[in-house]
């Protein structure tokens, strides 16, 4: 009991800190946001900055135009960025004391403090990050990247990231935006540790290269000067507004960090329950064994027996090792003020779990298996033409990919909920304008979240479940003998 | 729009695939051998001892039913054969009283047989006597008479004959 108190009394503290973090950044938000209010009031009416101050969306979409149209000529005019941008106070103003004010000496926009934007708030928080963040605190992870200048390994620590995950420092070229790591393509950008200020590292909206649409691309403004920002090379292929860019990121990343914990946690402890059923020969489960010995004898006699037949011995092992590291990665993921990682939430950890149950059971198909995908007997000619790629497409495609994407989107779907409810509070309370409406909705969130963090306990367990029977399902169809037609 | 927003989850990166793949890998390989393996067969094993333990129990129980019945029966002989010596023991009891009571009465009859033999030859001796005496005592008495009376009375001597007479009868 004492241990359970000592870890409840270390996270209300953490919470507490982390609340009051939040609390105190607002508070400076808001104290900027009055400055520049009042400055650019009494000092600068009539100018375009001005105008942005107090921009509706029309000024912002303005603003977006004028950006684009200037990331076109980005490549030749970098020099000229700022001047063309924005009048010529931008330069009066100087780079660190505009920090403060709307935009930077680049002309990044700053993120207006003042809204909320909770879809933006959710999908950074289910992210992957090269920090691993508990409340205000951000504990380095060692990043391990691939470019073509060769393989470079350093700690995270070295950007010296502020609370939304932003470097303070640009090493080896490299900066952390949102807390994951982005390189900075131009080779005239300096390779040594260099400090950046606040608001250096943030985004212009460009277009696509290919589609055309307006996308957020990250740069860091230094000496006056724009950098691209290039994201780590990611294998969707364009298709998610990823690809193959300047470099590949290998790093210990927050989703690795938490499969590496929940791996140590569950080798520690299966290995010594596995023990004990060797030192404790022929005695009643106690203890660890007690807990473990249940989900065990459920997964196999409710799952592998039923599925595979006889061959429930082969794969028993393999469908446990799924369905605990799914559980684990899952509910790892729940605990909260523990940084929740959305490991099981990611689509390569999924895709990689999905491969090997693919593997596994291509592995091990039998003739009659293979006999079925390729030429189904008993089938006229003709159909036999049309069933096959149906056949191949659900076996080689669809089988994997439904497994992949169920998983990443039942957990990724849970830590948005939960973000959004409370996110409500920001909403509703007008981001602290409104104190009233914000305390309302902390009871009304708190009670949604807390239900909602019931359900995601019940999802964990689901999908890890339902990714082991169909796992097994589609080995046992792989491996099933067939006796009659 | 959407891509406005970064939604980097589900933009699978290389680093992630790398370290899913050993870490699930090192999991499988080092778990799977050696925790779910030995945990599989020793809970088979168990499942084995746990039925074979069923079985046994059963089987116990039938013997031991079996035993039940065996005693039952045992018990009923015992009873039938406690009823049997009891009975042959009255029986015995019952001729040991009468041979007894044969054997007493034949005794006493043998006694009384005896005693009355001896009666009568007592008695016998004893009127022998008593004649002997009374023959005495006649002559005693004769002489008496003899010597008183003695003078030759025809009638007296037919009265001492009639007298001796009567003395023999008697």
């Amino acid at each position: 009991m004492g241990k359970f108190s000592f870890f409840t009394a270390v996270f209300l503290f953490v919470f507490t800190l982390s609340f009051a973090q939040h609390n105190h950044d607002g508070h400076n938000h808001d104290g900027h946001n009055h400055d520049g209010h009042d400055h650019s009031g009494h000092d600068h009416s009539g100018h375009n900055h001005d105008g942005h101050d107090h921009s509706g969306h029309n000024h912002g979409k303005k603003e977006r135009k004028v950006l684009q149209r200037t990331s076109k000529k980005l490549q030749q005019q970098r020099q000229n960025q700022s001047g063309l941008n924005h009048d010529s106070h931008d330069h009066g103003n100087g780079g660190a004391d505009h920090a403060h004010g709307q935009t930077n000496a680049c002309g990044m926009a700053h993120e207006d403090p003042t809204t909320f934007n909770a879809a933006k708030v959710a999908f950074h928080h289910i992210s992957d990050q090269n920090i691993y963040s508990i409340g205000p605190w951000h504990f380095p992870l060692p990043c391990i990247v691939k470019s073509k200048e060769g393989w470079d390994f350093f700690s995270s620590g070295n950007f010296k990231a502020d609370y939304h995950g932003n470097s303070h420092y640009a090493y080896k070229g490299y900066v952390l935006y949102e807390g994951s790591l982005r390189k900075i393509v131009d080779p005239t950008f300096p390779k040594e540790k260099v400090e950046l200020h606040h608001g250096d590292v943030g985004t212009m909206v460009l277009p696509h290269p290919s589609t055309g649409k307006p996308i957020d691309v990250v740069h860091v403004c230094y000496n006056n000067k724009l950098y691209k920002a290039d994201n780590k090379s990611t294998a969707d292929m364009g298709l998610f507004g990823g690809g193959i860019t300047s470099f590949y990121d290998f790093s210990i990343t927050k989703n690795v960090m938490a499969m590496l914990i929940v791996f140590t946690f569950l080798t520690i402890v299966l290995l010594r329950v596995a023990k004990a059923y060797k030192t404790r020969q022929g005695q009643a489960p106690t203890g660890m064994q007690g807990f473990i010995e249940p989900i065990i004898v459920f997964i196999q006699d409710e799952v592998c027996k039923p599925f595979l037949g006889h061959a429930w011995e082969k794969f028993t092992p393999f469908l446990l090792c799924i369905f605990f590291f799914i559980l684990g990665l899952n509910l790892f993921g729940q605990i909260p003020f523990f940084g929740n990682a959305n490991a099981s939430g990611n689509l390569a950890v999924t895709a990689i779990l999905a491969v090997f149950a693919f593997i596994i059971t291509n592995l091990n198909g039998n003739g009659h298996y293979w006999q079925h995908i390729f030429w189904m007997p008993g089938l006229p000619f003709i159909v036999k033409l049309i069933i096959t790629p149906v056949e191949i497409v659900g076996n080689f495609i669809l089988k994997p990919a439904t497994l992949m994407l169920r998983l990443f989107g039942n957990i990724t779907a849970g830590h948005i909920v939960v973000v959004i409810f409370v996110g409500l509070i920001f909403i509703f309370g007008k981001n602290g304008a409104n104190a009233g409406a914000a305390y309302g909705t902390t009871i009304a969130s708190t009670l949604l979240t807390l239900f909602m963090m019931a359900l995601e306990l019940l999802v964990a367990l689901i999908q890890a479940f339902v990714f082991t029977i169909l796992t097994a399902s589609y080995i046992g169809a792989a491996t099933e003998e067939h006796h009659a037609h | 729009m959407i891509f406005l927003l970064d939604f980097s989850p589900i933009k699978p990166d290389f680093g992630l695939f790398f370290w899913t793949t050993i870490i699930f890998g090192i999991f499988w390989l080092m778990v799977g051998k050696m925790a779910f393996g030995p945990i599989k067969d020793a809970l088979k094993t168990r499942n084995g001892d746990i039925q074979d333990a069923l079985d046994k129990a059963e089987q116990a129980k039938a013997e031991i039913a079996n035993l039940k019945a065996e005693n039952e029966k045992v018990l009923v002989q015992a009873r039938e054969e406690r009823a049997q010596i009891l009975k042959e023991a009255k029986d015995t009891k019952d001729s040991i009283i009468n041979e007894a009571r044969e054997t007493a009465k034949a005794e006493a009859n043998r006694i009384m047989e005896s005693a009355q033999l001896e009666i009568s030859s007592q008695k016998k001796a004893a009127m022998t006597e008593v004649k002997n005496m009374t023959g005495l005592m006649a002559i005693e008495i004769a002489e008496k008479v003899l010597r008183k009376d003695l003078k030759g009375d025809e009638s007296q001597e037919n009265l001492v004959n009639s007298l001796v007479n009567e003395l023999n009868i008697n």
